[in-house]
């Protein structure tokens, strides 16, 4: 194969990663900024997305509603979590939090286990999407691509609800300072609600656009959290741009590590970080606390 | 406009307010003067809902206050200053004062407040981070400001701030008891106190010790201070 031609079909294979791991890792470092904490159950999210999606696909025969129907369940059960739990711990210390979020990531992945047994699930492709195009004379699958157009749209669209609404607005304040963000008259407790639905919601949107290649299996949540945590440190805990630029990092360190050093491919990830974290320690974009 | 009746609370365990009564007034600053350490702060938060622990009446022109949450204690018309500005440093100042606007301001649209506060009209595009101190603190006043508040709370506005911003401080509060604002001043500052006050007022142990018009305290200064104030 034309050595230009290998490059760029690893560079958009890393693109289509990036772009599930930056589903993931937004609602991650959203969560982070505006509340402080990491949510351990995020993982759990991403897999129930999967198997809400491939359920929904087909049972319904439509893929378009898999995708409707995923981020729907787990922003739906992410808002009645937070009402119910996590709202009451924000007043106390944030292991609190900590242990809550991680006792709903094993309560979801027990229930997935009882609703869909334990074999993995895979998710078979409509027609449209199962195709190939050719990339430089060489066959790239369709759905990749599709994934990179998924991923920059939700960039898009997050960074331009964070910047040109007043939920954005008071999703940026709340984040640096929330008892000013309460005393000029906003309730915060329900901009926390939303974002942390919304946060769910991205998290499983990812999931199940990540089902027809990865397919949903139990370990998914555990496999994908480490990768989304890794990111969140790199770009710098509650930074939308470090987000994007980590979830890159990541995406393409792991596709040409696998490539070029596959003896080494799953210590790139931490390779990367280290790296990172050696010249910049509060990340990208991270702000010093 | 705004009545205490018997508060008490603190954080925890701890006691900081013992027995506050205080009448703040429509078009007129009241000034509550004390030592570190004696509530002063701790009043302000009670008053705002930030207090873990609270008892006693709170009216805001008849209104009980308090038991609300924040958000609502902001919105029913109390504007807060806070100690330290706490402006949103990665805002810029525009964004700093939409946050306290859920409708445009009636009583503050930009030309109004630009015209009391000229200092933040250059300063619309700039992160409030990258503002001086005494700009930081006109725009925690404006900010405050373009929430409608009948009652505007502040706490120690002049710390750290040069004496020409201390001044221009002065009359701003001035400005705005003439415009029907019920002004409740916490502070530190005498000079600042007694330019600006009408009502002084001096905490001790978490209580009210002394509460007079600024006259009544000018006559009884110097007792009032070695007695009160200095240490």
């Amino acid at each position: 194969m034309d050595p230009l031609a290998l490059l760029t079909l690893q560079a958009l294979n890393a693109l289509s990663l990036s772009a599930l791991l930056f589903f993931i890792s937004l609602g991650l470092t959203l969560i982070f900024g505006i509340m402080r904490v990491v949510n351990f159950a995020h993982g759990a999210l991403f897999m129930l997305g999967a198997y809400v999606g491939v359920t929904a696909h087909n049972a319904s025969g439509s893929f378009l509603l898999s995708l409707v129907a995923a981020p729907l369940a787990a922003g739906l059960l992410g808002l009645a979590f937070e009402r119910t739990a996590l709202s009451r711990l924000y007043a106390r210390e944030h292991s609190a939090f900590l242990l809550v979020t991680f006792g709903l990531a094993l309560a979801l992945t027990e229930a997935i286990r009882l609703l869909w047994g334990a074999d993995a699930r895979q998710a078979e492709l409509p027609d449209a999407l199962s195709g190939i195009v050719f990339v430089m004379d060489e066959p790239f699958p369709v759905y990749r691509l599709l994934l990179i157009g998924a991923g920059v749209l939700c960039g898009l669209g997050c960074w331009a609800g964070l910047q040109r609404t007043r939920l954005g607005l008071l999703l940026r304040a709340a984040s640096q300072n929330p008892v000013m963000t309460a005393a000029l008259g906003n309730d915060v407790g329900r901009v926390r609600a939303f974002v942390f639905a919304l946060a769910c919601a991205l998290a499983a949107l990812g999931g199940a656009l990540a089902a027809p290649l990865l397919s949903a299996s139990l370990g998914l949540g555990s496999n994908v959290i480490i990768d989304a945590f890794v990111i969140v440190m790199i770009g710098g805990m509650g930074s939308f741009l470090g987000t994007a630029a980590g979830s890159l990092l990541v995406g393409f360190a792991q596709t040409f590590g696998n490539y070029y050093l596959p003896e080494l491919a799953l210590g790139m990830t931490y390779v990367v970080m280290i790296a990172v974290l050696v010249l910049r320690p509060g990340g990208l974009f991270g702000r010093p606390e | 406009m705004l009545e205490m009746q018997g508060l008490r609370g603190g954080y925890g365990p701890a006691q900081v307010l013992n027995d506050v009564s205080l009448s703040v007034r429509a078009g007129e600053v009241t000034a509550i003067l004390g030592r570190n350490g004696v509530g002063k702060t701790t009043l302000l938060r009670g008053l705002m809902g930030l207090l873990p622990r609270l008892s006693g009446r709170v009216t805001l022109a008849g209104e009980a206050l308090a038991g609300l949450p924040t958000h609502r204690v902001a919105r029913a018309g109390i504007g807060y200053v806070p100690e330290g500005r706490q402006i949103f440093p990665e805002l810029t100042v525009t964004e700093n004062l939409a946050v306290g606007q859920r409708s445009p301001s009636r009583l503050w649209p930009a030309e109004r407040l630009f015209g009391l506060l000229p200092n933040l009209r250059e300063r619309q595009r700039n992160a409030g981070r990258s503002l001086s101190g005494g700009e930081q603190q006109m725009l925690a006043i404006a900010r405050a400001l373009v929430t409608d508040p009948r009652v505007l709370l502040l706490d120690e506005p002049s710390q750290g701030l040069a004496p020409m911003v201390v001044q221009e401080l002065a009359r701003i509060l001035r400005h705005l008891a003439g415009e029907g604002v019920a002004v409740l001043l916490v502070e530190q500052n005498l000079r600042l106190t007694e330019t600006v006050a009408d009502r002084i007022a001096i905490m001790a142990r978490g209580t009210v010790v002394h509460d007079d018009t600024a006259a009544g305290f000018r006559a009884a200064e110097d007792e009032l201070r070695h007695r009160w104030l200095t240490l």
